[in-house]
């Protein structure tokens, strides 16, 4: 009885030996030598997976930032110029400071300004409306309101606004990762420079028709008169197709082009209210 | 027993309101938007510009690739604009605007209703002919005729179908035509042949319309090698790979051409348009359009002109009735609702259907309960609850692996549904991505 133990507690030591010898010199031949920075990188990014840097996921951003020679095309938009920092600093490299982005929905077709002129009961959802019809109102370049621009968020940071027609994003949560870029099939959707106090000049129209077919569908669209270009000092305004587009690395927030723009398609968001300007009260007082 | 095709279909109502209306000659409209693309493949581009005298007739935009057509003007007048307008989809398209005075035709065109049943032309004249008139298949899809005619390399054409099938429900256009011009239809059907170089031909009509049959039946003992054959009705027949199956027993092979297995497939109004562009050297710039829906006043028939406004259409039929819940331009299977009454009647729209609100409303949509009921009338042996989460979930790849392209887009599945699920909506956006993906891959 007792000598069958000792054969079996033998013959498994035995076994296991030789597979441990086998496994060591296996894991000797096909060893992977990676780089451990990999790791370090890694470890010093969001781990959020968005894919708004361009790779698929922050493992892949970490290995790209470690075989890079600069990291001047690389930028991980949710961590921003922080992470950047602890990248370059662990891998010993110079960061590049980027200005950080915030993505904006470049249209104002809210119900008030757009009447609906049709009904859509299909499948709802921005990419198969777009695919059928031009969408509700007369506008064929306007937002649809589905939301696929809220699905495709993985930050939580638009609200749909089912009632506005027209979803919000939310600037203190949007992290630029451009996935709601991707997903508007109408490309309403823009990255753009964010300023302090999320301030804005934007022209929320994207309607390319002629300037009377699209002030009909839309009573703030953009007619492309050319005012706001003559205005701008800083040649951040150029028309296209009748239609404007407020560049907004250029852009100093002067706010001038507000006030010039006939049909209020330029949208200034987060601003104090205006002052009354001092020769208006002037005028006020002597008459 | 009456033959049909083999895999799956469905038999809605068929309303047809309007089989015993004439056709009658619509009023000339006052202004018409003639859009430059009412063909698949590439526009035509515009030929004439603002302040141009045009004839009925005349060509205003000259095709510009070999898969495209002209367009000719549908009236006599000045052109107003080259400019763009929405169409049925909502999205601007370009056409050319004309304000319609008097109705003056071009010389050339052979104005009697006297019919002419002798013509001498070879096949390539004929194709050319056909080319220049601007006809396109008149069923809906509106692809190039002279395109169908010319067979690719290796492939040979052995038989032609005529398709007097109208599955649809509601429309009647073709059943009207067939009634009303047999003769004209069969002189079509041999000059076709003649240009395809095939000695036979068949024309399938679906059992509703046994008037048709018997009447056309008897005609075809005047022309040689035309035969009818009489099919039951199930939708969708008349789509063309179920016409060839049901016809002849073919199956034409997944991602395959008719012509892969010998047939080509011609709508009855194709036929007449062709007769009237070889024998009355009459391009194509009008066509019948049934204008039906349960609350009209009066469905009809129109022989229509390319770019006449939809309101008029529905003026004529009796204005536009209270409780319309949804305009569709085609039958209610296929067709798309429009977004405006403001659309101009195009080469392809076989039909104007006013649908009620009851009817048009589409109904809450629940979960897939794997009745499985989509996959066994899907006509082409699809499974479309598959297809639906593929599309819905973004897995393209799958999909085509699955034969999205497959799909005729027939809307059985969504109409057999009893959950109201939204399949065609679904299936038709991954066979969009689907078709991206496989062109940027040929490139």
């Amino acid at each position: 009885m007792s000598i069958t133990i000792v054969y079996t507690i033998a013959t498994l030591s035995v076994i296991g030996t030789s597979a441990a010898v086998i496994l060591f010199f296996v894991a000797q031949k096909f060893k992977v030598h990676e780089d451990p920075r990999i790791d370090e990188v890694e470890e010093a990014l969001p781990s959020a997976n968005c894919g708004g840097c361009g790779y698929a996921g922050c493992r892949a951003f970490a290995e790209a930032c470690v075989k890079a020679e600069t990291l001047s095309d690389l930028n991980c938009p949710v961590g921003g110029n922080e992470t950047m920092n602890d990248v370059a600093s662990l891998l010993g490299l110079e960061a590049v400071k980027k200005d950080p982005r915030v993505a904006y929905i470049r249209c104002n077709g809210t119900c008030d300004n757009r009447p609906k002129t049709s009904n859509f009961d299909g499948a709802t959802t921005c990419a198969i409306s777009a695919s059928v019809y031009s969408g509700e109102s007369d506008c064929e370049y306007g937002c649809l309101g589905h939301g696929d621009c809220v699905n495709s968020c993985e930050f939580d940071a638009i609200d749909l606004r089912a009632e506005m027609g027209v979803p919000l994003i939310l600037d203190d949560k949007c992290v630029a990762c451009g996935a709601c870029v991707e997903a508007c099939p109408k490309n309403l959707i823009e990255l753009r420079k964010k300023f302090p106090k999320n301030r804005k000049i934007v022209v929320s129209c994207m309607n390319e028709a002629k300037g009377g077919v699209a002030r009909k569908a839309c009573s703030v669209a953009c007619i492309g008169c050319g005012k706001c270009e003559k205005e701008c000092k800083f040649d951040a305004i150029t028309i296209k197709n009748n239609l404007a587009f407020i560049d907004s690395d250029k852009c100093k927030l002067c706010r001038k082009c507000v006030s010039v723009c006939p049909t209020n398609a330029i949208t200034e968001l987060n601003f104090p209210p205006r002052k009354i300007k001092v020769e208006d009260k002037k005028e006020c007082s002597t008459t | 027993m009456l033959k049909t095709f083999k895999l799956g279909g469905v038999h809605p109502t068929e309303n047809k309101l309007s089989a015993d209306k004439k056709i009658e000659e619509l009023p000339i409209p006052k202004t018409v938007f003639i859009p430059v693309a009412q063909h698949i493949g590439a526009p035509a581009t515009p030929v004439v510009k603002r302040g141009d005298e045009v004839k009925v007739g005349q060509i205003i935009a000259k095709s510009s690739s070999f898969v495209s057509t002209n367009i000719h003007s549908s009236v006599s007048g000045k052109v107003k604009k080259v400019d763009f307008s929405a169409d049925s989809s909502g999205y601007s398209k370009q056409g050319v605007f004309i304000d319609v005075a008097g109705d003056e035709w071009l010389e050339e065109i052979n104005r009697s209703e006297e019919l002419v049943k002798d013509f001498d032309l070879e096949g390539r004249q004929i194709v050319q002919k056909i080319q220049e008139s601007g006809i396109v298949g008149l069923g809906g899809a509106t692809f190039p005729t002279h395109v169908k005619l010319v067979p690719p390399k290796g492939m040979k054409a052995e038989m032609l179908l005529i398709n007097g099938v109208e599955c649809e429900p509601y429309l009647t256009s073709d059943h009207r035509l067939m009634l009303e011009k047999p003769d004209e239809i069969l002189v079509g059907t041999q000059i076709l042949m003649k240009a395809m170089n095939v000695e036979k031909a068949a024309i399938g009509i679906e059992n509703n319309k046994t008037d048709a049959i018997k009447l056309l039946s008897e005609k075809v003992k005047n022309y040689k090698g035309i035969s009818v054959v009489a099919l039951k009705v199930q939708y969708p027949q008349g789509g063309e790979k179920q016409l060839i199956n049901a016809v002849t027993g073919k199956e034409v092979p997944s991602g395959g051409l008719p012509i892969a297995v010998g047939a080509v497939v011609s709508n009855v109004g194709t036929a007449f348009a062709v007769y009237e562009a070889i024998q009355k050297n009459k391009p194509l710039f009008e066509r019948v359009v049934t204008i039906t829906g349960k609350g009209l006043e009066k469905p009809s028939n129109f022989l229509t002109r390319v770019g006449t406004p939809t309101t008029d259409l529905v003026e004529a039929a009796g204005g536009l009735p209270e409780n319309t819940g949804k305009v569709i331009s085609g039958g209610p299977m296929m067709g798309r609702a429009v977004a405006s009454l403001n659309i101009p009647v195009t080469k392809g729209t076989s039909g104007i259907l006013l649908m009620q609100k009851e009817e048009s409303q589409r109904k809450e949509s629940i979960s897939c309960i794997r009745c499985g009921r989509c996959a066994t009338t899907c006509p082409m042996g699809l499974e479309p609850f598959l297809l639906m989460t593929l599309g819905e979930k973004q897995i393209f790849d799958r999909a085509e692996e699955e034969k999205v392209m497959d799909c005729i887009e027939c809307g059985s599945c969504s109409y057999t549904c009893p959950s109201n699920r939204p399949l065609l909506d679904y299936i038709r956006y991954g066979k969009g991505k689907v078709g991206q993906i496989i062109r940027s891959r040929k490139k």
